[in-house]
This record gives C-alpha cells, structure tokens and sequence, in this order.
C-alpha cells in the first residue's frame, strides 16, 4: 500500500519536473528556445532526474536498512542475558518475537519482555514506514526545488543528463560482475562454513551420502555422512546416458540439415528443434517419470533384467532428446564456419560428399564440435528438473543405468526444499554441492568457449 | 574420377588397364554405397529428434485432454428448508452454514431407495466430490428462493467416479489391486445406467487454486503466481539488459573491464539455473530478508537468470543496425546518446523485443531455481500481490506430478498443456515479430 502511494506520488513529481523544467527553460530563453544551450526537453529532464534520483536511492536505503534497524530496536527491549546469548538461540528469539508481533501464535512461552519488543517492532515498522514515505517524498520535492532553481540559459543540461543516463549503462552492464560476483561469495560463504564442520578431505573422497544429522541428540542416524563420490558417480552416469543420446543424433541431424537437407526440410525441421529445445525441463521429467521410466522398467523385465522404478537409464535417455537441439545448433553453427573453399576442394579432388564431411568438413570443425559437446555436458551435468523427478534420491555408488542413481542437482533441490536450519550441515551441504556444481560447469563453460572461439578465430 | 579412367586407358600400360576399371568400379560402388549411408543415417537423426517431439507432445496430450472434462452426477436435490434454512430468514449469512453435503447424501439415497444398510450408504457417499457442498451452497446463497424445492443439479463426482467414467481404471486387473473397489464400482453402473453420470466442461480447472482432491483443483493460482513473477522478472530484466547492451555495444572502450563484463555474461548463460535459486535462497531470502515463496524474489532470481540471454540478443539486434546510421546522425550533430536513442535504438527494438520475449518463455517455463527460493507454497486461492506467498506453473506441474492420486496425472498433462500454449503464444510472437519488423541492410 504504501509502495504505491509512494510510487504513484513520486511518478507524478517526476512528470511534474518534467513539465516544470521545460517551461522554465522555454521561459528563460525568451520565448526562443535557440538561446539555450541545451533543448528545453532536456531541462525537463534534467529537473526530473533531480526530483527523482535522490528520492528513489533514499527509499531503496530505507529498504535495505529497515530490518536491520527494527530487529535492532526490538533488541534493545530485551533483557541483556537474552540479548548476548549465542547465535541459534537468539535467532529463535527473534522469530519468535516477529511471531508475537505478526500477531501468530507461538509455542514457546511469551514473557513480557518478549511483548514489549514485539511492539517496538511494530512500532518501529509502522513509524518507519511513515516517516521514510515522508522523507523520500519530501527528498522527491526538495530535489525538484533545487533542481528547477539551476535552469539557466547557460546550463548543460543535455550534457548533464546524458552522463547520468551514461552511468546508469555502467552500473547495469556491471550487474553481470555483481551476480557471478554474488553467487561466488554466497556459496563460497556457505561452503566455508559447511567445510568447517566437515573436511573437504571426507566430502571429495568418502563413498558414502547420507545426509542426516540428529535433530535431537542421541538419535539413531545421528550423524550424517557426507561423501561427494556417489553423486559425482551418479551425476556422471546420467550425463554418459544423455551424451550417447544426444551426440550422435545431434550431429548427424547437424550434417544432414547443413549440407543435405533440401531448403524446405529445413525450413520445417530447424523450427520443430526450436521447440524441442523450448520445452520447460519439467515437461521432461513428467515425461520422463510417467512414461519413459515406465517403459524402461518393462522392456527390462521382458528380457530378463531387473531395472528399479526409478532409472538412471530413463532419466539420462529423457535428457539426451532435451540435449539433442543444443548440440545439433551448435555444432551446426560450427560446421557452417567452415570456408566453402574447403569442401570446393575436396569436391575438385572427386570426394563424395559424405567423404567430404568426414574427411575435411568434420576434422576442421573438430575443435569446434567439441566445444559444443563440451557445452552440452555442462548443460546435462546442471539440468536438474528431469532427475529430480525421475532419477531417485538414494546415493548408490554404481555403474548400472538401470538402477537408480541420484545426482548433485537432485541433492541440492533435496536438502533445500522444505524447512531449514541454516547451520546444520545438511542444509549447508547443499551449496558445498553447489560450489563443486558451479565450479565444474564453470570450467567446462571457459574451456568449451575459449575452443570455439579459438577456431572461429581460425577461419574469420 | 570415372569418366576419366577410359580417357586415360590407352597411356596406361596393359596390364592395370585389365584390372583398373573392374576395381575403381568395385570401390566406386563402395563409395556410393557409403554416401548412401551416411545420407540415411542423418535423415535417421532427424527423424528420431522430430519423432520424439511427436511421442512427446502424443503421450501429454493423450493423457491430459480428458482433464478438461470432469465427470457430474445428476441429483434431485431437495433444498428442504429444515437444512437450508430452518429460521425461514433468507438471510445469505444464515444459509452459508447450513450442511449443504448432507442434502447431497440425501438426494443419492433417495435415487437408491434400495441400497439402506449402513454399508451401501457408505459407498454411496463416496460419489460425490467434497466440492458437492459447496456448489450447492452457492445456488442457494446466489438464489434463494430455491428454498423448498426439488431441482435437478448436476454435481461433480469424486475422483475415483471420475477415473471410472474416463475408462482409467483397467477392469482387467485382480479386483485388489484396482484403483477403485468392486463396490463403488456397482454404484457407478447403477448411476451410469440411469443416465445420471455425464462428463461436463471442467471450468473449475480455470478457475479454481491448488487442492488435494483432484476434482477441486485448478491452475489459476499457479497462473497467477507466473504472471506475478513474470512481471517482474520483465520489468526488472528489460531495462537493464537493454542499458547493458547499448553500453556494451555502442559506448563502452575496449579495455580489461568490458572485456570482463563480456567474460562474465557468456559464462553467466551457461551457468546452470538451480545454482540462481541457490543466489537467490543465500542473498534475498537470507541476507536481505525478503520472503520466501513471493513472486518478488522468484522475479528477481530469474531476471538474474535471463538477463545474459537478453543481453547477448540486444547486442547483436545492435550490431545489425548498420554503421551508416549512426554515422549520419553525428554528421548532423547528435550527440551519442541522442544518435542511439533517436536512431538505433529504435531499428534495434524489434530485435530486442524478440529476445526479451524468448528470455520471458524461459523465464516461464523454469523450474529448479524457484524450488530453492519456497516457490511450492500450497495456495488454495490466487496471490493477490507480489510479495504472497504463492507458486508458478511450472512448479504445480511439479508438485501434482508427485501427487499419488491417479487422477492428477490427467490434471498435469492438462497444466503442461496451458503452460506449453503460453509458451507457444510468446514463441510465435517472437517470430511474428522478427518476420514483420526484421529489416535487411
């Protein structure tokens, strides 16, 4: 509610400004718009970023600073030994306290202290959000003000106005750094703190998964095991699946589309892979649980094996058809790279075209081919829908498909779907997994990419 | 090669001229045989990638369409106004607390006067939805002056009546291990036979939010919540990507920093999407305190998520508006914002457009990422803001596909379905919008 009063409000003061800025500076000029310096529009913007930029950075602060600011003061009402006491505790409290003051029930006993927090809380919120929408507004007109004042015949207000709009380039160009930025240190953060409760020695070489720690002390299956192997194994499996899907299919439908399918196939195909390609990975993982996993497990049964419900099998065929458009794309992109002269000649020297594709096209586009087939496996490794719902959750250690497998993405949506503590292990594991995810995708990516540019290099 | 082998005979000496033609002949057809090959197994590659588009999109549609429909029984319901309304008042909020199911089971065991052991009253309570109640109380509360008297109403059926109707239940199987048992079953015929069971347009499935009973639940929660989400992952990954590729693209020096920028998007893209819900569950959620489950942060973490891909098809609608343009506005005397605002820009937009949109299909059909930020929240109506807790398509795709009621399955094919024809809808966009607006220099 408040959002968009202040919104509504701080839209119309712009536009306000914008309007304002452009009289005056027509006023200025005498009528002649020729005696400024810059266009009248632009001192209408220039008046708007005043009544706008300052306005809107104090409310994002007030954002960002508010609960931190409204947890502080709820804390000051609290009794000192309450106050001081060690991490967990504390905030349990403060959930608690938040509780209290949402208005919830909660389960542990309310003492007075713990009431007169929660309303400092609700004060605080209340009062803050009353006077931060008083401020940023007042900022909006003060801005307005100020700004209008500089309007002058003589201002720079284009030069002005584009270097803001120049630094607001910057800054959403650099937001690509800031994520992988932030995805390094929160991962990073979280993995240090797991690795401090279990050794990186015992995460990258035990062969055991098993996740459980006590949530009570001296519970059967108290202490959990953290062995990365088994998933790296699973992970692995599954990808080996879908490569040996996606790869040939992939790139013989490459070669066929690049150099002999007639105008129209193509017109028609390339579109069906677009959509293949298209379809959400958990339109798969129904497919692939519900049907595929199904079918696996029968036509196993019918030759005389034993394939479990859940399959790695399944799993890893469903994700190779998901994969077969990202290879056949890529590899087409790398095949048409190759100079036409190159075939030209080994058609002069009689070649047939199939000869000419696997003796010259294809090993001059090797270095490019693996890079997308490099692509592709940091695509499988990451691909997580399919697996979470059609590979299992129980870490085997084995070399079977038709057993089931789990992987590191399944892990990860595992110990992180549902309630969490933040500092148990178990939860924590899950961006230890993600780091080594984030770490091994990452490195295929730069390999893969630094290959294919490299050869397109080679031919431009 | 062997038009040129007779030409050529003469000059070679006798003996390879014996041999030479029978062997190049041999390799010749090896040769052809081979290309023959190669040709077949790249129209086989095609065919198996378009083959399983088709088996694909066969096996969801064949398995959701029924869910479009949803199987009513027939009842004479008797508003007796000792149930209804025992005070005689009308009043909506007297009415509202009447027991409307009760009215149900009396309209079933008087349609089956036969069946009055406690047994068989049993089995038929289990006909009707626990929707049944409901609907009722609505016609009522809508119409009052149904009061009293005896209309024809057609109800929906529990979940196992309707995977009956819908040939679902294989009658094959050992009489334990069906779906639904041999008594119910009775009960059908009887209720089929007297022309009282009848599949009807199931605008429920539009309309309604999540539930555990299968016949109760819709997508219009879930629709919601991706609309919610969408919006802000548009408003937030639009502007920015299309700044960070004017920039990019058109202002910024080549030096170590762009070239940093440029590593960082292309390795963004292929980061894989569930470590963005791992950004998003340690940064917003934890640092920042956001809510779990919102569209906010869902919106947040997938703009995150699409703008690399945004990003790279801006820069390169950019990179096709030809130098010429821009040149011929400075030559006039704009400056270099006022040439990429008033010329580039513009001739770019459809390009960028198209992007953004193939970005928002993504952005709609991702699943892992809003998994680990609590998007699975169970939300019975639809999120009225951006900050309530609620779910998206893709995720109720999720979460009723792990449902162990058989009759989800239908209702998940028939969610993939409208999630599939809004992906369709953005896709052809897209492409409407590059063939209409794309130019050729």
């Amino acid at each position: 509610m408040v959002t968009w009063v202040y919104l509504i409000t701080l839209l119309a003061l712009i536009l306000f400004g914008y309007w304002l800025g452009q009289r005056r500076a027509f006023r200025v000029s005498g009528g002649r718009p020729v005696n400024l310096h810059s266009l009248p529009s632009y001192h209408g913007l220039y008046v708007a970023l005043w009544a706008g930029l300052p306005s809107a950075a104090l409310a994002v602060a007030w954002v960002v600073l508010e609960p931190h600011f409204a947890e502080w003061a709820m804390l000051q009402q609290l009794p000192p030994e309450q106050r001081n006491q060690s991490g967990e505790d504390l905030q349990f409290l403060i959930i608690a306290i938040k509780k209290v003051a949402a208005g919830y029930e909660v389960i542990r006993e309310v003492t007075p202290a713990m009431e007169r927090a929660a309303a400092a809380y609700t004060r605080v919120q209340e009062m803050g959000q009353t006077i931060a929408l008083a401020a940023s507004l007042g900022l909006a007109a003060t801005g307005l003000a100020v700004g209008q004042r500089f309007v002058s015949t003589r201002l720079p207000a284009r030069n002005r106005v584009e270097r803001v709009i120049t630094g607001v380039m910057v800054v959403a160009a650099t937001l690509a750094i800031l994520t992988t930025a932030g995805i390094v240190l929160s991962l990073i953060f979280e993995a240090v703190r797991f690795f401090s409760m279990v050794s990186p020695v015992e995460f990258f070489t035990a062969l055991s998964w098993n996740p459980q720690t006590a949530i009570r002390e001296g519970q059967v299956a108290a202490d959990g095991s953290f062995g990365f192997v088994p998933l790296f194994a699973g992970t692995m499996l599954i990808t080996l699946v879908a490569m040996l899907v996606a790869a040939p299919v992939g790139l013989f439908s490459a070669v066929y589309l690049s150099d002999y399918a007639p105008k129209r196939m193509r017109a028609l195909v390339k579109p069906i892979m677009e959509v293949l390609a298209g379809v959400p990975t958990v339109v798969y993982g129904f497919f692939a649980a519900l049907t595929v996993a199904p079918l696996v497990r029968d036509t196993a049964a019918d030759i005389g094996l034993t394939a479990s419900s859940e399959s790695a099998l399944a799993a890893g065929l469903v994700m190779g058809i998901m994969i077969i458009p990202f290879v056949s794309s890529l590899s087409d992109d790398v095949m048409n790279a190759v100079p036409q002269a190159l075939r030209d000649g080994a058609y002069a020297m009689g070649a047939t075209q199939a000869e000419t594709i696997k003796q010259v096209v294809f090993p001059a586009a090797l270095p490019g081919i693996v890079g997308a087939l490099l692509l592709a496996v940091s695509r499988a490794i990451g691909e997580t829908m399919i697996v979470v719902m059609a590979a299992g959750l129980a870490a085997k250690l084995t070399a079977n498909p038709l057993n089931a497998v789990t992987t590191v993405t399944v892990q990860i949506v595992a110990l992180l779907t549902g309630d969490q503590a933040f500092d148990s292990p178990k939860t924590l594991s899950a961006f230890a997994l993600g780091i080594t995810l984030f770490g091994v995708t990452l490195l295929l990516n730069v390999i893969a990419l630094n290959v294919v540019r490299r050869y397109r290099d080679k031919y431009e | 090669m062997s038009d040129a082998a007779p030409t050529t005979a003469p000059a070679t000496p006798p003996a390879s001229a014996a041999s030479g033609p029978d062997l190049s002949r041999e390799r010749l057809r090896k040769r052809y045989a081979a290309e023959r090959r190669f040709r077949l197994y790249g129209i086989t590659a095609v065919l198996i990638a378009v083959a399983m588009l088709a088996v694909l999109l066969f096996d969801i549609v064949s398995k959701g369409y029924t869910a479009f429909w949803q199987t009513h029984v027939k009842l004479d319901v008797t508003f007796a106004e000792e149930v209804v309304d025992p005070e005689g008042t009308r009043d909506p909020s007297e009415i509202k607390r009447a027991n409307f199911n009760e009215l149900v089971f009396d309209a079933l065991f008087e349609t089956f006067p036969q069946l009055d052991s406690e047994v068989a009253r049993e089995d038929l309570r289990r006909v009707p939805s626990g929707a049944a109640g409901a609907e009722l109380r609505r016609m009522v509360v809508d119409n009052p002056d149904l009061v009293g008297t005896t209309q024809a109403v057609w109800v929906k059926t529990d979940d196992k009546i309707d995977m009956l109707h819908k040939g679902y239940v294989d009658m094959d199987a050992p009489p334990d291990r069906r779906l639904v048992d041999e008594r119910l079953i009775e009960v059908y015929d009887a209720l089929a036979e007297s022309g009282r069971i009848d599949a009807q347009f199931n605008t429920g499935f539009f309309t309604g939010g999540d539930s555990r009973e299968p016949e109760r639940a819709g997508i219009l929660g879930a629709t919601v919540g991706s609309f919610l989400t969408l919006a802000v992952t548009l408003m937030l990954s639009f502007p920015i990507a299309v700044l960070a590729a004017i920039y990019l693209e058109e202002f910024a020096p080549k030096n170590k920093f762009t070239d940093f920028i440029e590593i960082n998007i292309n390795n963004l893209a292929a980061v894989p999407s569930i470590v963005f819900g791992l950004l998003g569950l340690a940064v917003f959620i934890n640092f920042f305190g956001l809510p779990r489950s919102a569209p906010l942060v869902g919106g947040i973490t997938l703009t995150l998520m699409t703008l690399p891909t945004i990003i790279i098809s801006a820069r390169s609608a950019l990179r096709a508006v030809p130098p010429s343009i821009r040149e011929g506005a400075l030559a006039v005397g704009a400056s270099r914002i006022q040439t990429v605002t008033h010329h580039v820009l513009p001739l770019a937009m459809p390009g960028m457009l198209t992007g953004t949109i193939i970005g928002m299909a993504q952005a709609l059909g991702e699943t892992a990422p809003l998994l680990l930020i609590g998007m699975v929240a169970f939300v019975v109506g639809a999120p009225s803001g951006f900050t309530d807790a609620s779910t998206v398509l893709p995720v109720q795709v999720f979460l009723w596909a792990d449902s162990p009621e058989r009759a989800f399955v239908e209702k998940t094919s028939a969610a993939i379905m409208v999630l599939l024809a809004f992906l369709i809808v953005m896709n052809a966009t897209a492409v409407i919008l590059r063939k209409r607006f794309e130019r050729r220099w």
